[in-house]
């Protein structure tokens, strides 16, 4: 799960971690009266979305104009800047061309930069452990410092039994050419940033920049985090930073039906048990020349009331002409797919041709269930059989 | 011989009472492998109502009074984690885990108590293991596997039974078949898999069925190269597949670790460092049985 920067920073800033001044405003009104809550005379204003790049980025409505976080120096150009960016529709590098509304802007304090660096920290799945990577290349994009100067990212990985200690940050700080009272802000900003991550179960934190000002102290200029969602469970207050909006509107309505979907942009809708399945599924799909319209696992349980659900899911992507339905029952029966098969078709009144390859568990007893149904499901014998079959619907159509 | 599990192999079942413990113990017993009792906290001293086996406390009461030298884990995500180190601290030689969703600092300190520990672990979020006609251990249909000469290794659990189909259907067979899991944190990864299946006499060729997202493909494709091909060396004919060429960056498909991050963990990469490693790469998720059959005509 991920959340708006704004809500990153006042989590942090319940840790110990050294943030700047602000506050959230959904209108322009509000956006003046945070700013004279803070000291001046300069002012951040920033637009909250779930994607990078915010600075470069440019509005739809003004794309000649300003990006998508703005430095001001007096109240009224923070309402400008509060009008130019609520709610407009912001594209930046992350969000693809049809770029994100913006609902909210942040309006931070200004803040006297005068180095910016990178920190990040999460679970390397090479080591198994939590890790803190840091760089002299703040503001950069951290994947193509990685690609073109991988010596100037310094990695600690810290140990879970002992936790973090001082010689963790000591050796990022000396690496990043910190000195004298910048090697302790910066020690104490990196143990409660850890400290942060293994509270709240974090998935990725990001300090991009990290900056140290003028007076030598480490403050977060900016603040992404995530969630790993299978810890939410122990973290139920975290559910109210969840922003929907954010969300592709089918993809949040699998979510509260428990079902594993991403949304892509082909022609075929897929419902396919396991993840592993469901990707080569999609790429056999490729394979034989068309494209697929989603990724859906759905899961070892499934039942028909969970079929329906993923079918409705499916089929409310106006681009989908034709379902594929791959099951290797494990877990799941076929038995109990068929039947959910047969009762999806009938309540949604399915139009679109349905490919449906059984396999596994009660594999008989589901093919016959599907044969006497009488609908129109084409059945197939294995993978490549129905990726082909599938494929002729579409391309039949 | 096959590897990590066979007829010696005694199972024991955390989660024991619950549904999942209960229908796949009764499915591994039904398939032949020897299942001795197993743990639900609080019901100890009773028998299983289904199994007719005994029901422990704790795990190390377990391994005392059953001489289990497997573990297999049914356990919520919550408590999953906990129920795996009790497993270590228990010192059982092969633990399993199924639980998909453990959350990942959880595995962070399950991975740091498997160091230096005398037990291996396998998964989470996986099928499990089966040496076929011999153990079942997980939630995988018996049915479709026969004993014979492929090891299968793979993160993803139902494309594993893909793989295995399709070398029973090529009248090969399996020696071993081990489901790693699809968590970025696990047990088990490729390379600690395919060592056995090295030094292991049955198995004459490998399946091995990777995703995108890290770069323990990648890792293993090198020791394969290393250690597999060339003179002197096993030469063990390698098919492999990668899932998930079609999957867009920074969208996680269903696996935890299944999420492109950026550069060298994308499937097309994976799949370039297998065919330079010398593994013979599937286009297809439907050819891997006919791969195989190819790269063992040489």
């Amino acid at each position: 799960m991920n959340i708006h920067e704004y809500q990153a920073k006042e989590l942090l800033r319940r840790y110990g971690v050294a943030v700047l001044d602000g506050h959230v405003a959904w209108t322009a009104d509000e956006a003046v009266a945070a700013a004279k809550q803070l000291p001046g005379p300069v002012y951040v204003v920033k637009s909250q979305i779930h994607a990078g790049g915010r600075g470069a980025g440019r509005f739809k409505e003004d794309p000649n104009g300003k990006g998508g976080v703005r430095v001001v120096k007096s109240i009224e150009d923070v309402k400008a800047a509060a009008e130019a960016m609520i709610g407009k529709t912001l594209v930046t590098k992350q969000t693809g061309e049809h770029g994100k509304v913006v609902s909210r802007v942040y309006v931070e304090d200004g803040c006297d930069i005068k180095r910016e660096l990178y920190l990040g920290l999460l679970v390397d799945r090479a080591t198994s452990r939590l890790t803190i990577m840091a760089s002299t290349e703040g503001g950069m994009e951290i994947e193509e410092v990685a690609e073109h100067h991988p010596e100037k990212i310094l990695k600690v990985a810290v140990d879970p039994a002992s936790g973090i200690s001082g010689f963790h940050c000591r050796k990022l700080a000396f690496g990043l050419g910190l000195q004298g009272k910048q090697v302790a802000s910066f020690t104490k900003f990196v143990t409660a940033l850890y400290g942060a991550f293994n509270e709240l179960d974090c998935g990725i934190v990001e300090i991009n920049p990290l900056v140290v000002t003028g007076a030598g102290e480490i403050v977060a200029l900016d603040a992404k985090v995530s969630f790993d969602d299978s810890a939410l469970f122990r973290h139920k207050d975290l559910e109210e930073l969840r922003d929907d909006s954010e969300m592709d509107p089918k993809e949040l309505d699998a979510v509260k039906n428990d079902l594993n979907y991403v949304a892509l942009d082909g022609e075929i809708g897929c419902m396919v048990n396991g993840a592993g399945l469901a990707m080569a599924t999609m790429d056999i799909i490729k394979l034989y020349g068309s494209s697929p319209a989603n990724f859906l696992d759905v899961g070892g349980t499934a039942n028909a009331a969970r079929v329906t659900e993923a079918f409705r899911i499916i089929t409310s992507d106006a681009n989908v002409k034709a379902i594929l339905v791959n099951i290797f029952g494990g877990i799941a029966k076929c038995d109990m797919i068929a039947e959910g098969i047969v009762a999806a078709t009938k309540t949604l009144h399915l139009k679109v041709p349905l490919v449906v390859r059984l396999e596994g568990t009660n594999v008989d007893l589901g093919k016959k269930i599907l044969a006497e149904s009488g609908l129109a499901i084409i059945p197939a014998d294995n993978l490549a059989d129905a990726a082909q079959k599938v494929v002729a619907a579409v391309k039949g159509a | 011989m096959a590897v990590l599990v066979d007829t010696n192999t005694r199972v024991m079942t955390q989660g024991f009472t619950g549904a999942q413990g209960t229908f796949h113990a009764s499915q591994g017993i039904a398939y032949g492998s020897t299942y001795v009792g197993g743990t639900t906290p609080g019901k100890g001293g009773t028998m299983h109502p289904e199994l007719n086996l005994p029901v422990f406390d704790t795990v190390a009461e377990c391994v005392a009074k059953t001489q289990a030298n497997a573990s297999v884990i049914y356990v919520p995500a919550p408590f999953a984690a906990d129920a795996i180190l009790e497993a270590i601290d228990a010192e059982l030689p092969l633990i399993i885990c199924i639980t998909e969703g453990i959350p990942v600092l959880d595995m962070v300190k399950v991975k740091r108590a498997l160091s230096g520990s005398k037990s291996i672990l396998v998964g989470p979020n996986c099928p499990g293991v089966i040496t076929p006609e011999a153990c079942k251990i997980g939630i995988m249909p018996g049915h479709i596997h026969k004993r014979g000469s492929v090891g299968v290794v793979s993160r993803s659990g139902t494309l594993t039974y893909e793989a295995v189909a399709q070398t029973t259907a090529a009248g090969l067979g399996q020696s071993t078949c081990v489901g790693i899991g699809g968590d970025p944190v696990k047990g088990m990864d490729f390379i600690d898999v395919l060592e056995l299946f090295l030094k292991d006499d049955e198995t004459k060729s490998i399946v091995m069925i990777g995703e995108i997202g890290g770069q323990s493909e990648i890792l293993a494709a090198e020791y394969l190269k290393a250690e597999n091909f060339g003179p002197g060396k096993p030469n063990k004919p390698v098919v492999g597949f990668i899932a998930g060429a079609t999957a867009p960056p920074g969208r996680r498909m269903g696996h935890a670790g299944a999420v492109i991050s950026g550069g060298k963990d994308t499937a097309a990469a994976k799949m370039e460092a297998m065919a330079a490693a010398g593994i013979h790469v599937a286009d297809s998720p439907a050819a891997l049985g006919s791969t195989m059959v190819k790269a063992l005509k040489g």
